[in-house]
């Protein structure tokens, strides 16, 4: 017979102190020794962790009533602003909202963190003026204790496992996976691995709207199912919830990505009581038993490509291999604070702190996170380019290339091998440089080798980024072989916009 | 042992690195340099032996030295120990011990990757 034991009797060993708890990094080794059946009775509860950059994250904030009182639309905390949009005196401040006056390096998570630490936030508020709620403007400066509530609401964390990140491009990239060198540079990951509560519980076996957590140093509990939960890919998420005012700057830590923007870290741990085999088995899941993707995000699209599966063991050695190049691994999470939110919770069940919580249900088994459905498209790079674009060869002189450009409607010429192949690019400045400078040899001396270029199936926002962050006025359009098959320019895409507008 | 160099406008275009490679006979590794027509920013590796020696070599020239004995600083209320400066640090500055970030200053050349790349802003160059 299987060995099983039951939710009360792990509590009621909670109660006496006699409980056994491991955490999920001590777990393998037990089922390994012992049997899932042996596991069952030499272990009550496993507990997981992790602590990374959650987004998803914010606080419900009541402020109290002012006199006169007023109905808050518009609320600006510490310069960031917060939803107003509930009731008169209820905020919904998010983690990634930036501020006013400092831009990034400041935004909800630091408000929270402020907050937390026992910092005065400075709260500006604009009302609308009713009868009930006259009041157009309120200032004032508040302490945690002063609110009537600061409820955390995530509606997204503890994502189950999460793409790796590396960049094929040649500029580095600032994104939420942190600094991405080119050409692979380096690869950054984010989870905690053996320690991520989902990954030990997998089948939400234990893990369901009502169990109680661990949440930002306090106890919570699991509302339901994050947003884009997507348990068929493996990437389950839990929405989670907690009082703010029980919470420590230890597990509550505001960052903010360069270039990208502010994020909360956040330490959540999930108990797993052993209740029988398959949660021994799952509980005994390695860092090697779990893979992610390796996603490209020097391709600036949803659907990035993917280069390989690796798996948490792999990228936690320090290095993988992309291309038979080692490529260098970061990770963006904590492992160690991880293992401080699994150890604290363990202590908390070991000194009978913290009891665990039947699931009202289980989070959903099915499901997967769909892509947005887009009703108004902007074209794409296809829709828009030109296609009676002039192209030269290398070997031509200059005052050739002068004489084409002048009968062209293009201000950029580019410079294509025998094969149609691009090769370079050479303005009207090049050309005119050249003259000035007395060289009027082959454009292939004048012209530019690193040249950007877009591609037909492309959105136009992105080819229009690429002229932006570059400060040039067009790119040649180029199909899968690198052959120039059009040209598109700044003037077209202004062109676009202008029609676009109502007149 | 690494140096930095802070080189004055009006000496900056004498070829001072390879005429004190000549009075000293110390091998230099050029770790990073910025340079432009008036003044220039160089970081050397020299063997620990030779340091004072090439040290003393560039100041006789009047060039400003400062050995980099603790080039990055770490707030260690900041760091979470994520490990986000790690791959990113061309010279390999920080790893992992046990899972948490331990730094070996003498690998330091003053970049300053590492700092923009901290989530957690715990990193700060010491002569910037």
């Amino acid at each position: 017979m299987e060995a099983e034991k039951s939710l009360s009797e792990i509590n009621e060993r909670i109660r006496d102190g006699s409980v056994r708890v491991v955490t999920a990094e001590e777990m393998p080794s037990i089922v390994e020794e012992l049997g899932p059946g042996g596991a069952v009775r030499e272990v009550d509860v496993v507990t997981t962790g992790t602590f990374g950059a959650m987004c998803s994250s914010g606080v419900f904030l009541n402020l109290g009533h002012s006199d006169p009182p007023i109905k808050i639309s518009r609320a600006w905390l510490n310069r960031v602003e917060a939803y107003g949009g509930v009731a008169a005196v209820d905020l919904f401040l998010g983690a990634t909202q930036p501020s006013e006056d400092k831009g990034i390096e400041y935004g909800g998570a630091h408000v929270i963190e402020d907050l937390v630490s026992g910092r005065a936030v400075d709260v500006m508020g604009e009302g609308v003026g009713t009868d009930c709620y006259p009041r157009l403007e309120i200032e004032t400066t508040l302490h945690l204790e002063d609110l009537n509530q600061a409820l955390m609401v995530n509606p997204r964390n503890a994502y189950q496992r999460y793409n790796a990140a590396t960049n094929s491009s040649d500029r580095t990239l600032h994104t939420y996976m942190g600094t991405l060198l080119p050409r692979f540079g380096n690869v950054h990951y984010s989870g905690a691995g053996v320690l991520n509560p989902i990954s030990n519980d997998p089948g939400f076996e234990y893990i369901g709207t009502g169990v109680r957590i661990f949440l930002g140093g306090a106890q919570g509990y699991i509302v339901g199912p994050g947003t884009q939960h997507s348990p068929e890919s493996g990437f389950a998420t839990l929405m989670v919830a907690g009082d703010l005012k029980r919470m420590s700057s230890e597990f509550l830590r505001a960052a903010t990505f360069t270039r990208y923007g502010p994020t909360l870290y956040v330490g959540v741990g999930v108990p797993i009581p052993i209740l029988n085999e398959r949660l021994a088995l799952s509980t005994a899941v390695r860092d090697r038993d779990i893979t992610v993707p390796i996603v490209d995000y020097g391709v600036q699209r949803r659907d990035r490509p993917v280069l390989r599966s690796v798996s948490y063991a792999e990228l936690r050695s320090g290095f993988v291999e992309i291309n038979g190049k080692e490529v260098p691994t970061a990770s963006l999470s904590s492992f160690h604070m991880a293992r401080r939110v699994a150890g604290t919770l363990k202590e908390w069940i070991e000194r009978g702190e913290f009891l665990l919580t039947e699931q009202a249900e289980p989070l959903p088994r099915s499901g997967v996170s769909r892509p947005m459905k887009q009703t108004k498209e902007l074209p794409y790079v296809g829709d828009v380019m030109n296609r009676d674009v002039v192209t030269v060869g290398e070997n031509i002189s200059v005052p050739e290339a002068a004489r084409v450009i002048v009968g062209s409607r293009f201000d950029h010429l580019p410079v294509v091998s025998d094969e149609g192949k691009l090769m370079g690019i050479i303005t009207t400045w090049d050309i005119s440089k050249a003259v000035a400078n007395g060289n009027i040899s082959r454009v292939s001396e004048i012209m530019t080798r690193r040249v950007y270029s877009a591609t037909p199936d492309e959105p136009i926002e992105l080819a229009a980024r690429t002229m932006d962050i570059h400060s040039i006025s067009a790119l040649p359009v180029v199909d899968k072989d690198n052959r120039v098959i059009g040209m598109i320019t700044s003037n077209d895409l202004s062109r676009l916009f202008a029609g676009r507008r109502p007149r | 042992m690494k140096l930095m160099l802070r080189v004055a406008p009006g000496i900056v275009r004498k070829p001072l690195i390879a005429s004190v490679i000549l009075e000293t006979g110390a091998l230099i590794n050029i770790e990073r340099a910025s340079i432009d027509a008036v003044s220039g920013e160089i970081v050397l590796d020299v063997s620990d032996d030779k340091c004072r020696q090439v040290k003393d070599a560039f100041e006789r020239r009047g060039v400003d030295v400062v050995l980099l004995e603790i080039p990055v600083m770490r707030n260690d209320e900041e760091c979470v120990h994520c490990g986000a400066c790690i791959a990113i640090c061309p010279t390999g500055t920080f790893r992992f011990d046990n899972w948490k970030v331990v730094t070996d200053p003498g690998k330091c050349i003053q970049c300053g990757a590492c700092v923009t790349a901290c989530p957690h802003r715990a990193l700060q160059l010491v002569l910037r």
